[in-house]
């Protein structure tokens, strides 16, 4: 067995003079649950219907369990998928649904019987067998497509955005069922999804896409962490930019001059003395103090607005001429409204230069 | 007249009949329902006169007598009138499904497969609709005289395959925009070739889309005269060239029969063709 149970080496996809996929490379190891993130039409989907068979590689190579599959069509490809849309045959019941892809191996009669009501007891609805899809929820939908899919027990199963039509309660569950179904029976899955959130909180690793190519691969530590450059930065949760020159590099550290004010974080890739780079420091990393601080990175702010969501306060203040969001945690419980910051006032922001990153675009 | 209420109560039954705007009507309304009725009847009078005299058993059509069905009678025991019915039957058999055949299987190429100038031939596919008749007739039989072909029943279903086509074409088009081509690619992922896919997927899911096609197709084929004129032969005549024949020597009873068999035929056939539409669309 291979280390990876998808590798994709240098592939790239292009349709008419739009290039889908930019020369991707990365593996899918073995009974991992892996995402593919990023903002829509920027090549996650097409990754994933390069995998499934549906499309063909313009250039590059794509091994599944370490063979490469250049020319198997998908009904030779021991993956399988879940449609965003399902594609629940509207023809037929859920047992013939969930039947179909063992019926096309020629299964016998009592063994599909039995394996068809096993899928369908794992996603919890065995009493609907004979149901049409159209009489059925979008979540039990969503179970059949997924038992439908899992029947095969293939080495690799896709899933190509499968939540984005469920509402956001049955969203979280389906999160939950999924992450502990994909640990049960331990198969590799890969997830393709445009909502950061889920990906941080469902992967083992993330690829994150952004016009074709992949940006950064990671777990989801390290994506929100450390991310390598401005895009990712950005795209997974909320950050501040701080956009300036790089003065000095050393120890792993870069210096960032902005508006004739010094800043320090850690140096990202390519971070070098004198090209133009941005400082991004998380909203839950800054701090908010009344008196000057002697540390780095401590500067004078006017707050402008100050929202109480409960678990934190969201405070934006202005830094020169740019605004930049603080979010103190309420880690005290207190009624004073005093112990808030007001707007109109004058603070102090500091955060120490781990909590911030240094990169490129 | 009594004065109505104005008052109007939440959840009370308010209608009332005549339509207030009709109860004292201004000119422009009244202009506006007249026309209305003028073309209801324009269009219905004189079908339903047809009709009615289809079951008079007097001989000459403008005097009811009292109502019999000798006529249809005459015309089931008419050996000419049920030869030229089953001629009609053939070709309208035939051509649907030559038509319905090569329409869907024209449909599916052109939705699949799509290339630069796809909208001039996809145009061409939409044409004969819109081809006057006669010049189709016309052209059709100088076709089958250059290439030599008697006329008779194969030139009758060739041109009947020609004219209901592009309709079959049309409805397979606005079928298929609708179809949702992930089911294909799922079938397919699941382990189905594509033979297999067609055959278990794309056929049964357009099968309500064929079976219209193939009504609206049947029902065309069984009502043309123009071209069915021109293409005919000896001994081939279809039902509307037989009528036609026939009143030539004068409007009989019979023609009134036969003509409300066919009315009511094709009715039957639009009304499945349109439920099957309706189904659909739930």
């Amino acid at each position: 067995m291979s280390e990876f149970a998808v590798e994709m080496h240098n592939v790239t996809k292009v349709f008419g003079d739009v290039v889908a996929v930019d020369h991707v490379t990365m593996g899918i190891r073995q009974n991992e649950f892996f995402a593919m993130l990023g903002p829509s039409g920027c090549g996650k989907t097409t990754s994933l219907r390069l995998i499934a068979g549906f499309e063909r590689p313009t250039t590059g190579e794509i091994f599944i369990d370490g063979k490469p599959v250049g020319n198997t069509p998908p009904f030779q490809r021991d993956v399988n998928t879940v449609f965003q849309s399902y594609a629940l045959f509207p023809h037929m019941t859920v047992e013939q649904n969930v039947g179909f892809g063992l019926e096309m191996k020629g299964t016998p009669h009592a063994e599909l019987k039995r394996r068809v009501m096993q899928a369908l007891e794992l996603v919890r609805l065995p009493h609907l067998a004979t149901r049409y899809p159209h009489q059925m929820s979008g979540g039990q939908q969503q179970r059949v497509a997924l038992a439908r899919a899992l029947v095969n027990r293939p080495k690799v199963l896709l899933l190509d955005e499968p939540l984005g039509a469920l509402d956001a309660k049955l969203r979280k569950e389906m999160q939950l069922e999924l992450k502990t179904l994909q640990r049960e029976i331990g198969i590799t899955f890969v997830f393709v999804t445009h909502d950061q959130e889920e990906a941080l909180s469902m992967s083992d690793r993330i690829a994150v896409f952004s016009r074709g190519k992949v940006l950064q691969i990671g777990t989801p530590l390290e994506i929100y962490e450390r991310p390598n450059c401005r895009f990712v930065a950005d795209f997974i949760g909320e950050t501040n930019f701080i956009e300036g020159t790089v003065s000095e590099v050393r120890n792993g550290f870069a210096v960032l001059q902005s508006n004739g004010r010094t800043f320090v974080g850690r140096a990202g890739e390519n971070v070098q003395p004198g090209i133009p780079a941005v400082l991004s420091v998380r909203p839950e990393k800054v701090q908010l103090v009344e008196q000057p601080a002697t540390s780095v990175n401590s500067y004078d702010v006017r707050v402008m607005s100050v929202a109480y969501v409960g678990s934190d306060t969201r405070v934006v203040v202005r830094l020169g001429e740019q605004d930049i969001d603080v979010w103190e945690q309420n880690s005290v419980s207190t009624l004073d409204p005093n112990y808030f910051f007001a707007p109109g006032e004058t603070a102090w922001l500091t955060f120490p230069p781990e909590n911030a990153l240094i990169l490129t675009d | 007249m009594a004065t109505e209420s104005t008052v109007v109560y939440l959840g009370e039954h308010t209608e009332t009949w005549p339509p207030r705007e009709l109860q004292r009507p201004s000119l422009g309304t009244f202009a506006l329902v007249a026309v209305t009725l003028f073309t209801f009847a324009f269009l219905y009078v004189p079908i339903v006169v047809l009709v009615f005299f289809s079951f008079n058993s007097a001989r000459s059509g403008a005097v009811w007598e009292q109502f019999s069905l000798r006529w249809y009678e005459r015309v089931l025991s008419n050996p000419r009138i049920l030869e030229a019915a089953m001629n009609s039957l053939i070709v309208a058999l035939l051509a649907t499904l030559g038509s319905v055949v090569i329409g869907t299987l024209m449909a599916l190429a052109m939705e699949r497969y799509r290339f630069r100038s796809q909208p001039l031939w996809d145009g061409l596919l939409y044409l004969p609709v819109i081809v006057p008749e006669i010049v189709m007739g016309i052209s059709l039989l100088l076709f089958f005289a250059a290439v030599r072909l008697e006329r008779g029943i194969v030139t009758l279903v060739i041109s009947h395959i020609a004219f209901c086509m592009p309709f079959v074409y049309l409805t397979m088009r606005a079928r298929l925009a609708d179809f949702d081509r992930s089911l294909e690619e799922a079938a397919q992922d699941l382990g189905a070739n594509e033979w297999v896919t067609f055959r278990r997927i794309t056929l049964p899911l357009l099968m309500p889309g064929i079976i219209s096609s193939a009504l609206l197709a049947f029902t065309l084929s069984l009502d043309d005269f123009v071209i069915s004129f021109f293409v005919t032969g000896v001994g081939s005549q279809t039902l509307p060239v037989y009528i036609w024949g026939q009143i030539r020597r004068g409007v009989t009873p019979e023609v009134n029969a036969i003509s409300t068999l066919m009315l009511a035929l094709s009715i039957i056939l639009v009304l499945i063709s349109q439920l099957l539409q309706r189904r659909q669309r739930v």
